[in-house]
C-alpha cells in the first residue's frame, strides 16, 4: 500500500508511525485485517500482539468492516441535556437496528460516541466524517432518508 | 478585550496566511527571533500566564524548566486533544486561526532551543486537522516554519499527529505515550514531561489556548498582560457555555468575570431555572445558584470546592434529574477509563452500576455511602487526573441533592419522572 510506505518513510520506520498507519489503513479498507497487522508488525519491528494491543485500545480503529455509513451519536452530558436520547430513539426506529449493530443491507450502523466538541450546537451526530448539528427528530429523519436514497 | 479571538471575531476573517499577516500575524515571531531565550522566558513569566488545559500551571516556569535542561533534542508539544464533555474552545482556534498556534509554537521553540514541534489533535476534529495541515504548508512555503526561519539561524518544523478516540490522551503523559505509537496510558509522575517527555527528552507540553496567548504577550509585554483580568490568573479565558442556556457558545472574557455575568450577560440567561452548574466539565463538582457570584478564575472556583478545568460551563435546569445526570457522567468515565490502574478501571464501572441501579429503582440504602467511599478511593489512588476526578461530580451531586437520591432509593421514585423507576 503506497500510503503506508510513505508514512513509514516519514517516520523513519520508528514506532511513532503506528497510529498514522492505522489511520491510513482504516480509511482505505474500513478495518484492520490480520494481513495488514502482520505487515505493520514486520515493518516496525514490533510483535504482532503489540500492534493488536494498540489498535484495540483506540475506539477509532476497527477489526470488522462495519457499515457504509457509520452514525456516531454524541451521548456526552451537553448533548444528553439537549435530547440526544430522543435522537438515538429516532435513529433506532428509522434504521430498525440497536446501538452497535449493523443493518442487514450493511449500509448503516449506529454507535454512541463521546463528546465531539460542538456542545453549543447540541445535539450532534456524525455520519462518517460529516457533522450534523442542532438536531431535532424531524431533521434526523430527513438526514437518514437522504442517506437511504444514496 | 480580545486576545485569542481577536481575529476570529472579525467579519470575513478566513484564517489563511494572507488574512493572518494582514492582522499583524508573525510579528511576534519576528520580534522573538531578535530576543534571547532568557528574555522571551522572562516576558512569559512576568505575564503570569497559567496553563489553560485545566491544571493552571505557570507557563513561563514550564518553559524555563525545559530551557535549563541539558538533554537534547528538546520538543514543543501542543495538546489539541480537548475531550472533556462541554469543551469546544480549542476547536475554534484550530479551525479558524491555525497560524496563531503555529506562531506561538515557533516562539516557544525559539525560547527553549527546540527544532521540532508536534501537535496532537483529536481524531474527531477532522476539520481542525485539515486547516492545520494547510496552515503548516503555507507557513513552510513562506519560511515562517522550516529551515533558517526569516533569514535567522533558527530552524523549526511542526508535525501533525491524529489521536484515535481516547479521552485519556488529553492527559499529558498519556498523550506522550500515544505520540510514541503506544496505547495512551498515563505515566507515573514525577518525572514530569519538562524533564522526561517525548521520547524521554525535555518537552514543553502546552494546551492550544495557553499557546494562543503567547504572540500577544511577546508583542505587548508580560507586564501588560499580567494587569488584565483577575490578579490570581491574569488575561482572558475562553469559556465554553453549554447545556440549559439561551445562547450557548465560546466566549472570551477577562478572568475576573463572575459566573453570573457569563451566564446572564453573554449566555442570555438560563433556559429555565438554574438547578446546578458544572464550571469545568463532568470532572468538576456541581455549583448551585448561590455560587453565581464566584469569579471565574482557577483559585476562586477552587475555593468554592470545584474546579475551572478547561472552562466548560454546563448549565443544568430544574427539570433535570440529578441522579440521571450523575449516571450519565458515570457512564462516560466507565467508557473512557484506560484500564491501566485498578481503582479507576473497576471503580468507574462500579459507580456506573450503582447509579444505573438507583435510576431503575433497584438502589439500596447503603449505595450512597458506597459511592462516597468509591470517590475517596479513586481520588487517593488513581494514577492520573482522569481517575482522580472521575467521581467528583457524582460525589458533589450526592452531597448537594441528597433528597433526590434518597427518594430514588427509598421510595423507588424519580421525583421529576425522568428515570424509569
Amino acid at each position: 500500500m503506497k500510503e503506508i510506505t510513505e508514512i513509514l518513510k516519514t517516520y523513519n520506520r520508528q514506532r511513532e508511525a503506528l497510529l498514522p498507519c492505522l489511520h491510513a489503513i482504516g480509511k482505505k479498507y474500513g478495518r484492520l485485517t490480520e494481513k495488514m497487522a502482520m505487515l505493520l508488525a514486520k515493518e516496525l519491528g514490533l510483535p504482532p500482539t503489540e500492534v493488536y494491543s494498540v489498535a484495540s485500545f483506540y475506539s477509532m480503529f476497527r477489526f470488522k468492516k462495519k457499515a457504509k455509513y457509520i452514525i456516531g451519536i454524541c451521548m456526552s452530558l451537553p448533548c444528553y441535556l439537549k435530547g440526544s436520547k430522543d435522537i438515538l430513539a429516532v435513529l433506532k426506529k428509522e434504521l430498525k437496528i440497536t446501538t452497535g449493530k449493523v443493518s442487514p443491507d450493511k449500509k448503516f450502523a449506529i454507535e454512541k460516541v463521546s463528546c465531539l466538541g460542538c456542545c453549543d450546537k447540541a445535539p450532534v451526530m456524525l455520519v462518517n466524517e460529516t457533522r450534523y448539528e442542532n438536531l431535532t427528530p424531524r431533521k434526523v429523519r430527513e438526514i437518514i432518508r437522504s442517506y437511504k436514497e444514496k | 478585550m480580545k486576545i485569542l479571538l481577536k481575529n476570529i471575531e472579525k467579519e470575513n476573517y478566513k484564517g489563511d496566511l494572507k488574512n493572518y499577516l494582514k492582522e499583524g500575524g508573525y510579528q511576534a515571531l519576528e520580534k522573538a527571533l531578535k530576543m534571547s531565550s532568557e528574555k522571551i522566558i522572562k516576558e512569559v513569566k512576568s505575564s503570569r500566564l497559567l496553563g489553560r488545559g485545566g491544571a493552571g500551571f505557570p507557563c513561563g516556569l514550564k518553559w524555563e524548566f525545559v530551557y535549563k535542561e541539558k538533554g537534547r533534542p528538546k520538543y514543543v508539544v501542543c495538546n489539541a486533544d480537548e475531550g472533556e464533555p462541554g469543551t469546544f474552545k480549542d476547536r475554534l482556534i484550530l479551525e479558524k486561526d491555525p497560524h496563531l498556534l503555529l506562531e506561538a509554537m515557533a516562539v516557544c521553540a525559539r525560547a527553549i532551543s527546540s527544532n521540532e514541534g508536534l501537535i496532537y489533535i483529536r481524531g474527531e476534529y477532522v476539520e481542525g486537522y485539515r486547516s492545520l495541515k494547510k496552515a503548516i504548508k503555507e507557513a513552510e512555503k513562506n519560511n515562517f516554519l522550516g529551515k533558517n526561519i526569516l533569514g535567522s539561524n533558527f530552524s523549526f518544523k511542526i508535525a501533525l499527529y491524529r489521536g484515535a478516540g481516547a479521552y485519556v490522551c488529553g492527559e499529558e503523559t498519556a498523550l506522550l505515550d500515544s505520540l510514541e505509537g503506544k496505547k495512551g496510558q498515563s505515566r507515573i509522575k514525577p518525572p514530569f514531561p519538562t524533564f522526561v517527555g517525548f521520547k524521554n527528552k525535555p518537552t514543553v507540553l502546552n494546551n492550544v489556548e495557553t499557546l494562543a496567548n503567547i504572540p500577544a504577550i511577546i508583542l505587548g509585554g508580560g507586564e501588560w498582560f499580567s494587569k488584565m483580568g483577575s490578579s490570581a490568573s491574569p488575561g482572558t479565558k475562553l469559556y465554553c457555555l453549554s447545556g440549559d442556556v439561551k445562547k450557548p457558545g465560546v466566549y472570551e472574557l477577562l478572568t475576573n468575570i463572575t459566573l453570573k455575568e457569563l451566564i446572564y450577560s453573554c449566555g442570555g440567561g438560563p433556559d429555565g431555572k438554574i438547578k446546578a452548574i458544572l464550571p469545568g466539565g463532568v470532572s468538576s463538582c456541581f455549583l448551585g445558584e448561590k455560587d453565581l457570584d464566584v469569579i471565574m478564575d482557577y483559585k476562586s472556583i477552587q475555593e468554592k470546592g470545584s474546579m475551572l478545568g478547561s472552562g466548560a460551563v454546563i448549565v443544568i435546569n430544574n427539570t433535570r434529574c440529578l441522579v440521571d445526570v450523575a449516571k450519565r457522567c458515570a457512564e462516560f468515565f466507565a467508557y473512557e477509563a484506560c484500564g491501566k490502574c485498578a481503582p479507576c478501571r473497576e471503580g468507574t464501572k462500579r459507580a456506573k452500576e450503582l447509579l444505573t441501579n438507583i435510576t431503575i429503582g433497584k438502589g439500596e440504602p447503603g449505595d450512597v455511602e458506597l459511592l462516597k467511599e468509591l470517590q475517596e478511593i479513586l481520588y487517593d489512588t488513581s494514577r492520573c487526573g482522569l481517575g482522580q476526578s472521575a467521581i467528583s461530580a457524582i460525589r458533589s451531586a450526592l452531597e448537594k441533592f441528597p433528597d433526590e437520591f434518597e427518594r430514588h432509593i427509598l421510595k423507588k421514585k424519580c421525583p421529576l419522572g425522568v428515570c424509569r423507576t
